[in-house]
C-alpha cells in the first residue's frame, strides 16, 4: 500500500463519522456485553432511541451485570455513565448501598412483570425464569422437580454455572434455597452426583450442552425460543419444575452523577415503551417487562409457563446468598 | 551468570530500568493500587486456604507431567530430521495460545462423554470416560503446556554445539554417554525455569480448571480473586489473594535460581546437527512412538476446533474482520514491546550480574511476576490508577498491547537472556578487544545470536496477545473490539457457531503471526 492509499483510507474514515454527532448531547449507558453485541438488542435500540431523542446514545459493554456494577463502583461519581442497564434483582441491594443511583422520574403505567414492582430507583426492562434446558429428541423421561432430578439414573448429567462467577449460577442457588429452605443442603447433596461439572460462565456450560456433553444445562425458559425462532430448531425444551421457577428481573437505573438527567429520564421512559419492548424478546431472549401491543413473537407460545414464580426480595437476597453459598460449597466439595 | 565484565552505561540503566519499572507497576503497582482503593482489610478463611492448597497441588502435578512428557518429545524432535517436522513445530504452538473457552470445548471433543475416545470405546461396550476432576484439570494444563516445555528444551538442545556431537561420534560415545555428558547438564539448566513458568501458568488458570475440575473443589486462587472483585467488590481480599500468588512466585523463583545450574558450552559454528548415535532402531522406534502419541494428544482437540469453525468462517460478519485488524495491531505492538523489554532487561541483568549478583537475580525473579499476576487485578488496578486522569476508552488498545506484552515477557526473557549471555561470553570479549562500541558492538557481535530467540519471542508474544482477552474488557470503548472479545460476545448471544468460526480465525491468525516471526528469526541460519 502506498502512502496515498493510506491517506485516502484515512480521509474516508474521517469523513464517515457523522459530523453532527459531536454537537448532540451524549447519553452514556453502561450495560452487559451481550446487550451491545451485534446479535443483542443494542444496535436496534440505539437506532430507535436516536431517531427520537436528538442525542447520541453510547452503549458501553462492561462484562456481565455484576462486573458492570463493579465497574461503576470503581469509577464512583466521576463515571461517564448516565444510566446503568443490566443489573438484576440480586444486585439491587449492593447497588443501593453504593449510593450512586437516583430515582427515576416517571413510573410506567403498566408493568407485565409477575410481581408487583415497588422500587423507585430501579426499573425493570425484561425478565425471565431460570430453567434446565434439554434436548427433547434424546430425553423422554423429563424430571419435573429437583427431587425427580436427583432420582434420575446415574448417567444422567447436568451442567451448572458457579454462583460465585455467574448470574444463572447464583439464580440456581437462590432457586433451591427459596424452594427448599432448610432442606437446601440435602437437595444439593442429592444433586451432586448428577452435576457433571460447574463452569465459570453461562457460555461454557451452554456450549458443553449443545456439544452433547451433558443432558441438561442451567439456562432460561426462554432459551428454546432462540432455537425455535432464530434457527427453526424445535429440539430444545425447558423442563418445567413444579416447585416453581426462580425469576431474574433485569433492571436499569439513573446515575445520581449524571450530567444529562432529563435525557436519562427520557431513556428510562423509552425503555418501557412499545418500541424498546418489542425489540427485547428476539434479541435478548427474555420476556419484555411490558407486553408489546402486537403480543409476544410467534414461537414464545411454545415455551413452558411455570406454575409458580419464585423470587427473594432485593433486601433479603444478599443475606440469603451468603448462607446458601456456604451450603452449596459444603455440599459440592464432599 | 555471564562472564561479561561489560561496563554499565547510563543507557542500560535507563532502558532496562524503565522496562523493569513498568513491570513492577503492572504487577505490584496494580495490587497496591487496589489495596489503596480498598476501605477494609480481611482475614483469610479456612476455605481460602483449601483453595490455595488446591491451586498449588494441581499446578505442581501439571508442571511435572508436562515436563516429563516434553523432555523425550523435544529430544525426538532434536535428533530426528523428517519431512513435516517444521509444520509439527509450528502447529504445536497452537494449544498454548487457545482462548480458554475454545480449549475447554476442544479438549471435551476428544476426552468428553461424547468425545472421540468415548465414541470409539463405546463400540466395545465400554465408557463413556469421565475426565472431570483432578485428572481433567491436569490433562487440560498438560495439553496447554507440553508445547511450551518442548520448545524450551528444544532451544536447550540446539544450544549444544554440533561440534560436541561430532566429537562424541568420533570418540564412539553412545547415546547413554551423550545423555550423561551433554543432555543431562543441559536439562539441569533448563528444567527448573520451564517448571516455574508452567507452574505459574497453572496457578493463574481459572475457567479451565473449574470446568474440567467438575465442581467447586477445583477452585483456584484466580477464581477467588474474580469472585472478590466482581461478586463481592472486596478489593482488599482481591489484592490479598494477588499477593499470595506473588509470594508463591517469589518463593519458587528463588528456588529455581538456586536449583538451576547454568552451563556453558564452548562456542560452535552453528551447523546443522547430525546425530549418528541415535540411528539405532530402538531409539528410532521410541522417538516415533513418543511423537505420535504427543501429536495425537495435541492435535485432536485442534482438529475439532478446525472442523467446528471451518464452515462458519466463511460467513462471518464484517465486524469480525475489523476486530481481526484490531487484534493484529495489538499483537504486533505487543510483540515489539515485549521484545524491547526483554532485550533491555537482559542487557541490564547481564551487566549487573558481574558486580551486583543479588540485584541481577532479583530482577530475574521479578520478570516472572507477571505470570503470577491475575489479569483481573492488573486490569482493575490499572483502571483505578488511570481512571482519574484519562478516559479508559482512549487508551484501550495501547493498554491491552502493553499488558499483553508484559504477560509474555517471562517467555521472551527466558529465550533472550540465555542467548545474550552466550553471545556475550563467546563474542563479547572479542568485540571489546576490537574496540566496538554500543550499537556496532550489539549489531555485529550480539545480534546474530539473538535473531532466532528474538524471532521466536516476538512470534510467541504476538500469538499470545491475539488469543488473550486481556484487559480490553475493562477499557474497550463501545465500537472497538478484539477477536477474543467478539468471540465471547457471540457466545453469550447464543451465536455458538459463529463463535467457532471466530475461534478458528483467531487460531489461524495467531499461528501465522507466530510462524512469520519465527521464520524471520531463523532466516539467516537456513541460508548459511
Amino acid at each position: 500500500m502506498n502512502k496515498l492509499t493510506i491517506l485516502a483510507a484515512g480521509l474516508t474514515l474521517a469523513l464517515a463519522i457523522p459530523a453532527h454527532a459531536q454537537d448532540l448531547p451524549k447519553l452514556t449507558v453502561y450495560t452487559y456485553d451481550s446487550f451491545v453485541s451485534d446479535w443483542g438488542p443494542g444496535p436496534s435500540i440505539e437506532k430507535a432511541f436516536e431517531a427520537t431523542c436528538e442525542c447520541d446514545l453510547d452503549l458501553v459493554g462492561a462484562g456481565d451485570g455484576a462486573a458492570l456494577l463493579t465497574r461503576l463502583q470503581l469509577e464512583g461519581t466521576r463515571t461517564e455513565a448516565d444510566i446503568a442497564l443490566g443489573l438484576d434483582t440480586n444486585l439491587i441491594a449492593r447497588a443501593n448501598a453504593t449510593g450512586l443511583f437516583t430515582n427515576y422520574a416517571n413510573r410506567p403505567e403498566r408493568l407485565d412483570v409477575p410481581i408487583t414492582w415497588t422500587d423507585d430507583t430501579f426499573l425493570p426492562y425484561d425478565w425471565g425464569y431460570f430453567a434446565f434446558v434439554y434436548d427433547n429428541t434424546k430425553i423422554s423421561n423429563v424430571p419435573n422437580n429437583f427431587e425427580a432430578l436427583i432420582a434420575m439414573p446415574d448417567d444422567f448429567k447436568i451442567v451448572i454455572q458457579d454462583p460465585r462467577s455467574s448470574t444463572p449460577g447464583l439464580g440456581l442457588l437462590l432457586w433451591v434455597k427459596e424452594a427448599y429452605g432448610d432442606r437446601a443442603p440435602e437437595i444439593w447433596a442429592g444433586l451432586a452426583p448428577k452435576i457433571l461439572t460447574v463452569t465459570a460462565g453461562w457460555s461454557e456450560a451452554y456450549g458443553m450442552f449443545t456439544d452433547g456433553e451433558a443432558d441438561m444445562v442451567l439456562s432460561y425458559t426462554t432459551s428454546p425460543a432462540y432455537h425455535i425462532i432464530a434457527e427453526g430448531d424445535e429440539t430444545k425444551s425447558a423442563a418445567k419444575f413444579d416447585e416453581g421457577h426462580y425469576m431474574q428481573i433485569e433492571v436499569a437505573a439513573k446515575l445520581a452523577s449524571t450530567d444529562q438527567p432529563k435525557l436519562a429520564d427520557q431513556f428510562l421512559e423509552f425503555m418501557t415503551s412499545n418500541e424498546f419492548q418489542s425489540i427485547i424478546p428476539t434479541t435478548n431472549w427474555m420476556y419484555p417487562a411490558v407486553i408489546p401491543t402486537n403480543g409476544l413473537p410467534k414461537g414464545f407460545e411454545k415455551l413452558i409457563t411455570p406454575s409458580k414464580s419464585l423470587i427473594i426480595s432485593a433486601d433479603k437476597a444478599q443475606m440469603v446468598r451468603d448462607e446458601a453459598l456456604a451450603e452449596w460449597l459444603t455440599a459440592l466439595s464432599q | 551468570m555471564a562472564h561479561s565484565s561489560q561496563p554499565i552505561r547510563p543507557i542500560h540503566f535507563i532502558l532496562g530500568g524503565s522496562a523493569f519499572a513498568l513491570l513492577l507497576l503492572l504487577t505490584l503497582g496494580t495490587v497496591i493500587a487496589l489495596w489503596w482503593h480498598a476501605e477494609t482489610s480481611v482475614a483469610l478463611t479456612p476455605s481460602d486456604w483449601s483453595i490455595i492448597q488446591f491451586t498449588i497441588v494441581q499446578a505442581l502435578a501439571s508442571a511435572s507431567i508436562s515436563i516429563i512428557i516434553a523432555i523425550p518429545t523435544a529430544r525426538a524432535l532434536s535428533r530426528r530430521n523428517f519431512r513435516g517436522r517444521q509444520i509439527i513445530l509450528t502447529i504445536m504452538g497452537a494449544p498454548f495460545i487457545l482462548p480458554s473457552i475454545v480449549a475447554i470445548l476442544g479438549i471435551l471433543a476428544v476426552w468428553g462423554r461424547s468425545g472421540y475416545i468415548s465414541d470409539l470405546i463405546a463400540n466395545f461396550g465400554v465408557g463413556p470416560i469421565n475426565i472431570y476432576g483432578f485428572g481433567g484439570v491436569v490433562l487440560a494444563h498438560v495439553f496447554f503446556n507440553i508445547p511450551l516445555a518442548t520448545r524450551i528444551f528444544l532451544q536447550g538442545w540446539s544450544a549444544i554445539p554440533i561440534e560436541h556431537f561430532r566429537l562424541s561420534a568420533q570418540l564412539g560415545i553412545n547415546t547413554a554417554g551423550i545423555t550423561r555428558h551433554l543432555e543431562r547438564p543441559m536439562l539441569h539448566a533448563a528444567v527448573p525455569g520451564a517448571f516455574l513458568l508452567i507452574f505459574l501458568l497453572c496457578v493463574s488458570s481459572f475457567t479451565v480448571a473449574l470446568a474440567l475440575g467438575g465442581g467447586p473443589k477445583a477452585t483456584t486462587i484466580e477464581l477467588a480473586i474474580y469472585q472478590a472483585l466482581r461478586f463481592d467488590f472486596n478489593l482488599a481480599k482481591a489484592s490479598q489473594l494477588a499477593m499470595i500468588q506473588f509470594a508463591l512466585c517469589v518463593v519458587l523463583g528463588g528456588l529455581t535460581i538456586l536449583l538451576s545450574k547454568p552451563i556453558h558450552f564452548s562456542q560452535g559454528l552453528d551447523r546443522k546437527v547430525e546425530r549418528w548415535d541415535a540411528h539405532e532402531i530402538q531409539y528410532r522406534i521410541f522417538d516415533v512412538f513418543i511423537l505420535t502419541i504427543v501429536c495425537l494428544f495435541l492435535f485432536l482437540p485442534l482438529y475439532s476446533v478446525l472442523i467446528r469453525g471451518i464452515i462458519p468462517l466463511f460467513t462471518l460478519p464484517a465486524t469480525v474482520w475489523v476486530a481481526a485488524l484490531n487484534s493484529i495491531t495489538v499483537a504486533l505492538l505487543s510483540a515489539i514491546i515485549s521484545v524491547a523489554m526483554a532485550l533491555t532487561m537482559s542487557a541490564l541483568i547481564i551487566r549487573l550480574a558481574h558486580k551486583y549478583q543479588t540485584a541481577s537475580q532479583a530482577m530475574e525473579i521479578v520478570s516472572f511476576l507477571t505470570l503470577a499476576a491475575s489479569p483481573f487485578v492488573i486490569g482493575t488496578g490499572l483502571f483505578v490508577i488511570t481512571f482519574p486522569f484519562i478516559s479508559p476508552f482512549t487508551i484501550a488498545l495501547p493498554v491491552t498491547a502493553l499488558v499483553n506484552a508484559a504477560m509474555s515477557l517471562p517467555f521472551s526473557l527466558r529465550m533472550i537472556l540465555p542467548a545474550m549471555i552466550r553471545a556475550e561470553s563467546h563474542n563479547g570479549r572479542l568485540a571489546d578487544s576490537l574496540g566496538m562500541q554500543t550499537w556496532t558492538r550489539f549489531y555485529i557481535a550480539i545480534w546474530p545470536r539473538l535473531r532466532q530467540p528474538v524471532g521466536f519471542s516476538a512470534g510467541l508474544a504476538a500469538a499470545l496477545s491475539m488469543g488473550d482477552l486481556g484487559v480490553i474488557t475493562l477499557f474497550a470503548p463501545p465500537d472497538v473490539a478484539t477477536l477474543p472479545l467478539i468471540m465471547y460476545r457471540m457466545m453469550s448471544s447464543y451465536q455458538l457457531e459463529a463463535a467457532a468460526g471466530v475461534a478458528l480465525l483467531l487460531v489461524s491468525l495467531s499461528l501465522s503471526l507466530f510462524w512469520i516471526f519465527d521464520k524471520g528469526g531463523r532466516l539467516e541460519h537456513n541460508l548459511r
